[in-house]
């Protein structure tokens, strides 16, 4: 089983039985209401809630479709040589798979998944060496781990929480390794802030 | 009854209570890496650009995204402002894209801010 997505959990418009028969996963507050009989109030709060946590997914889509944009343009560079290059394309698999599970959520939300832009802006003018492109990832990285740690405790749906969660590991991940491939102490502190 | 004298004491208290401390750029430029996955200080990402920031009224950067609910706000970023945006973004400007649960210590936002103040008179944002 995937770990985010279960269409019929997540869509408002979700049958009772539907959700039901999904009994695997956590129940969110609005799965009790509904189990309980308050279907009304369910839908309600689901309808509202899924607005929500569609509008967090659909900003992380947004910068997860940039990093892919990043590492492309790292690997057209002609400055990473293998195994960084290895490194930079298997982390931006992992982009495209967390880009591709967001679209997906925020449509079953019955949002509208943000698309890539037609051309991102990145400082290529300040990437000379193969460091300065893994510094840049990593940036880009350790920014990315701080954005879904602010907004785990956001989502009103806590299987989502823990979908971002999920990502955060892979992204700190991604940023420990790139640090180590640059000669830095892969993972500075006890702490994410 | 208080004077004048005391009123306006009084109010430069409330005033010093409310004031943004003076935080440490240093310290600042660290919190802001923590906005790098959406911001730059120079153009526009996911989040709008930095530069130009104060003065600036919220949801105007021309070309630029901004959910409804920011282009409503009206609110005039400055260091209150921000302060009061950082700490709790989306119970600010509810609807705002910025999914992100906001800057509790104060100290910690006084720094950001400090930085997003000296990186605004930097040769980045054109000064």
């Amino acid at each position: 089983m995937s770990f985010l997505i279960q269409a019929q959990e997540l869509a408002p418009g979700g049958t009772r039985r539907s959700f039901i028969g999904k009994s695997g996963l956590l129940l969110s507050g609005a799965a009790i209401a509904l189990l309980a009989g308050q279907d009304a109030l369910a839908a309600k709060g689901a309808a509202s809630d899924a607005t929500s946590d569609a509008r967090i997914l659909n900003t992380a889509l947004g910068a997860e479709l940039e990093a892919i944009a990043a590492y492309q343009v790292g690997a057209e560079s002609g400055l990473l040589q293998k195994p960084a290059l290895d490194l930079a394309l298997t982390f931006q698999g992992h982009h495209k798979a967390h880009a591709d599970i967001l679209s997906q959520t925020i449509a079953k939300l019955g949002g509208k998944p943000v698309s890539a832009k037609k051309e991102y802006r990145f400082p290529t003018d300040k990437l000379k060496t193969q460091a300065d492109v893994l510094g840049f990832a990593a940036m880009l990285e350790k920014g990315a781990v701080s954005a879904y740690l602010g907004a785990v405790p956001l989502f009103d749906n806590r299987d989502l929480a823990k979908a971002a969660a999920s990502i955060l590991g892979d992204e700190a991940m991604h940023w420990a390794v790139l640090r180590n491939a640059l000669g830095q102490a892969p993972v500075p502190s006890a702490f994410m802030v | 009854m208080l004077t004048g004298a005391a009123l306006v004491l009084a109010a430069g208290l409330a005033a010093a209570k409310d004031a943004v401390p003076a935080g440490d750029v240093r310290a600042g430029e660290a919190v802001y890496s923590r906005c790098l996955a959406c911001h730059a200080l120079a153009y526009d990402r996911t989040g709008p650009r930095h530069c130009g920031l104060f003065g600036r009224r919220a949801g105007s950067v021309k070309g630029f995204p901004y959910s409804e609910a920011m282009k409503r706000s009206n609110i005039i970023w400055n260091e209150k402002t921000l302060d009061l945006f950082l700490a709790n973004p989306t119970k600010m400007v509810p609807g705002t894209a910025m999914g992100y649960a906001g800057i509790p210590d104060k100290k910690e936002r006084a720094d950001l801010i400090a930085y997003l103040k000296h990186a605004n008179e930097s040769a980045e944002c054109g000064k």
